[in-house]
């Protein structure tokens, strides 16, 4: 099968292909509605609209500039974060107790690195420069040790049973969402500056360590977002359900039509949260398909192609590179954001790779990496997929044990069930590497 | 100052457990390093093939109890490590044959390899998970301690104790064991040496007719065992858990990449190179100087540089340093 017979086969009748995987897709969460309930079908739909934009970023790093990234679960997280900074309530007092202390700590670390990479660029070559930077180095780190750590620690014994944290600015929780996107692109910047220039497995390897480090900052540095004590009860962007069931005019209507009042306000928050989502997916989407159909987007498919190529074209590569990484981990960063909004907490200890950096992959790749839309089909499919497989292998594992008496191994097989996840993403991976590697939707 | 129990609280907090932490990460980064070398690709499933392997080997070590069946001493998993190797080299093999081979044919590009094996990744971990479930299994028996920190005081006389686990005593050995037989076998038997020869330049091999299937074969069973081993002895001296044995695969990868990818000597370096960084940045200091200073002068915080919880980020800052100002790694691997 080579790809020339599938792209000729696939031309006329592209569109209809397109609408045809969308559609069976829909019918998937349909299916899920009238046979389980809506509520969950909304629950993953929401999830799979995140799922989506978290996929466009990666597929904005490997599939437009072939950057073989796995730090997104970082870029979530920071995205997190940034809902905990901007929307969360003030912790009274905090700020005056060690709020500068903190900040000026953070800037003389910053400050030394900054000379130490200074000193490295403009010292002649030698034993001179190595003692230099490294002495700068170790004096900067004490510094920032020396500054940092009584005010980390009058900040954190404030309050510690509900607070312990600086707090939040109070602002509305939209503008968290881009506010993550900043974030995360700043992290990106500095991450991008240090190992871009690496080899592709050397990238993945740095940048899977990355995202571990950010995770360990958010689990550690309790003065930050309380660590594994957990940010509770975010405020929202949408209304709450005890609001609505106490609002009179709302309960009038849902009688009038005859639904039940409880179900209802909890699917009218979840259809106001997909509208949101709807909304920053579409605006992303649009961005990105004008990126790439623009001279820049050229220029990265040819990056991507023929590396050395272009460079002998006079592009110039690594500044590409950076920019696309920037970019791509700005929209990972606004979707982690929109998940917290969406949970209303921030939990560090839920971060995990296998769910936020590979997860996210298998959805690229088995959409069709290059392809946004494809990024959009593989985020909704392989997120019900991640959340159907459990009852389906429970119910699979009924029907294998259904002859057999109770004992060791029919419960251990009952209990595994839960465990059919990875098993199915790694073989849905493999097949579509093996026998349609472009995905579902091939790049045009 | 007080220099005898400084360098005994030194030996027990820092030397002993990074010297045996460092021989497991040595172990796992020889078979990361092979499989680069060979095959020319990073393995991201090889964190849980050790995962896998490891679980087999508790197995074993489960049903040798049962049976009544011990090693002395010595902990049971070391009987049923040789029976953990055998089915974990066949898992490899036929994962080989099914998945890898056709990407080997096709000559995909090293890229698509790493991808390939996150998916194995994926399969391995469930399967592990399936069968084991993911709750922390201890598994080591047999003797706890070589020498206790009660028996060291009352034979120096001296304040600190030095406390050797049986188990740091079995990774050292077993872990010299095996890296005496590894370069045994690539220095010395013909396998060895066409391996090394398909590793350094494959189309020269391949023309003096070394079987690329053959090669590629025996360096999966290599990977099965040093990951095994690994395994088994990481296991024996924390714990086993699934998912801590998939978080070992970046200081393996580092271990692997400052050491040089590709090169067996630079694995081993690197893993200990790691091991101890980790270990004495995350160390508190204080017991140690305290011994060192002077009278009433002891230092008031712990002086840990960095909390245990940052281990990753020591091996991360590590690897970027010898990434950016020494690609190629300590022992000169491969860098394009």
């Amino acid at each position: 099968m080579s790809g020339a017979q599938m792209t000729q086969a696939e031309t006329p009748s592209g569109i209809g292909r397109t609408l045809l995987l969308f559609g069976a897709v829909a019918l998937l969460f349909v299916l899920t509605g009238i046979f389980q309930s809506w509520n969950l079908a909304l629950n993953i739909l929401n999830m799979a609209l995140i799922s989506s934009i978290m996929a466009l970023g990666v597929n904005m790093q490997w599939g437009y500039a072939g950057l073989f990234s796995v730090g997104t679960m970082g870029f979530v997280a920071l995205g997190g974060l940034a809902v905990v900074l901007i929307s969360a309530e003030p912790v009274p007092g905090a700020w005056a107790l060690g709020g500068p202390g903190i900040v000026a700590g953070l800037a003389l670390g910053a400050a030394a690195i900054a000379v130490a990479i200074f000193a490295y660029r403009h010292l002649p070559k030698g034993k001179l420069r190595g003692f230099a930077v490294a002495g700068i180095l170790i004096a900067g780190f004490f510094a920032y040790r020396a500054v940092f750590d009584p005010s980390v620690l009058a900040v954190e014994t404030n309050d510690p049973a509900t607070a312990g944290n600086l707090g939040g600015l109070g602002l509305p929780s939209l503008l968290a969402w881009p506010a993550g996107g900043l974030l995360a692109a700043a992290a990106a910047w500095a991450i991008g500056k240090t190992a871009l220039g690496l080899r592709s497995d050397y990238l993945a390897i740095a940048t899977l360590g990355i995202a571990e480090i950010i995770i360990a900052v958010l689990k550690n540095e309790d003065w930050l977002a309380r660590g594994v004590k957990n940010v509770i009860s975010l405020p929202r962007p949408v209304p709450y359900e005890v609001d609505m069931q106490k609002s009179a005019s709302f309960l009038d209507w849902a009688n009038r039509y005859g639904f039940d009042p409880t179900t209802t306000s909890s699917i009218i928050v979840k259809l106001c949260y997909a509208g949101l989502f709807v909304v920053v997916l579409l605006a992303i989407i649009w961005l990105s398909e004008a990126a790439l159909k623009s001279p820049w987007g050229r220029m990265m498919r040819a990056i991507r192609d023929n590396e050395v190529a272009a460079e002998a074209m006079g592009k110039d590569v690594t500044r590409r590179h950076l920019q696309v990484f920037i970019l791509g981990s700005a929209v990972i960063g606004i979707a982690g954001a929109m998940m917290t909004t969406m949970d209303s907490q921030l939990t560090p200890g839920t971060y995990q790779p296998l769910r936020f950096t590979f997860l996210i992959w298998v959805m690229v790749i088995v959409g069709g990496s290059g392809n946004n839309w494809g990024s959009v089909l593989g985020g909704f499919l392989i997120w019900w997929l991640w959340v159907m497989v459990e009852p389906i292998g429970l119910w699979l594992m009924n029907v294998i044990t259904y002859g057999m008496g109770d004992g060791w191994l029919k419960s251990h097989l009952l209990e595994s069930a839960a465990h059919m996840r990875l098993l199915t993403m790694g073989l849905v991976l493999l097949l579509v590497l093996r026998f349609s590697p472009r995905g579902l939707m091939p790049e045009k | 100052m007080d220099i005898l129990n400084a360098l005994v609280a030194f030996l027990n907090f820092v030397f002993v457990p990074g010297l045996a932490y460092g021989a497991q990460l040595a172990l796992g980064a020889l078979g990361a390093t092979l499989i680069y070398g060979i095959l020319r690709f990073s393995n991201f499933a090889h964190g849980d093939t050790m995962a896998f392997g490891t679980m087999v080997v508790i197995l074993f070590t489960w049903g040798l109890q049962s049976l009544g069946i011990s090693f002395g001493p010595l902990p049971t998993a070391l009987l049923a490590l040789p029976l953990g190797i055998a089915v974990t080299a066949v898992l490899l093999l036929a994962t080989d044959r099914v998945v890898y081979r056709y990407y080997r044919r096709v000559k995909a590009p090293p890229v698509i390899l790493v991808m390939v094996s996150l998916g194995v990744m994926f399969i391995m971990n469930g399967v592990t998970r399936f069968i084991i479930g993911v709750e922390d299994i201890g598994f080591a028996d047999g003797a706890r301690f070589i020498i206790t920190a009660g028996e060291f005081k009352t034979m120096t006389g001296l304040q600190e104790g030095l406390a050797i686990k049986a188990t740091q005593g079995v990774t050292l050995g077993v872990a010299v064991i095996a890296v005496a037989a590894l370069f045994w076998f690539l220095q010395k038997t013909r396998t060895g040496k066409s391996m090394r020869a398909f590793a350094d330049n494959e189309d020269l091999a391949l023309l003096s007719g070394i079987n690329p299937d053959r090669v590629v074969a025996v360096t999966w069973i290599l990977a099965a065992a040093l990951a095994t081993t690994a395994g088994t002895l990481y296991g024996l001296d924390k714990s086993f858990k699934a998912f801590t044995y998939f978080q070992l695969l970046l200081p393996i990868f580092a271990a692997a990449i400052v050491g040089g990818l590709g090169s067996p000597l630079g694995a081993i370096a690197g893993g200990f190179v790691i091991a101890f960084s980790e270990v004495t940045v995350t160390y508190a200091w204080k017991k140690v100087v305290g011994y060192l200073a002077a009278e009433g002068n002891a230092p008031e915080g712990l002086l840990q540089l960095m909390s245990t919880d940052y281990k990753f980020a020591v091996s991360f800052a590590i690897l970027i340093i010898v990434l950016l100002f020494m690609p190629t790694g300590l022992f000169k691997g491969k860098s394009a």
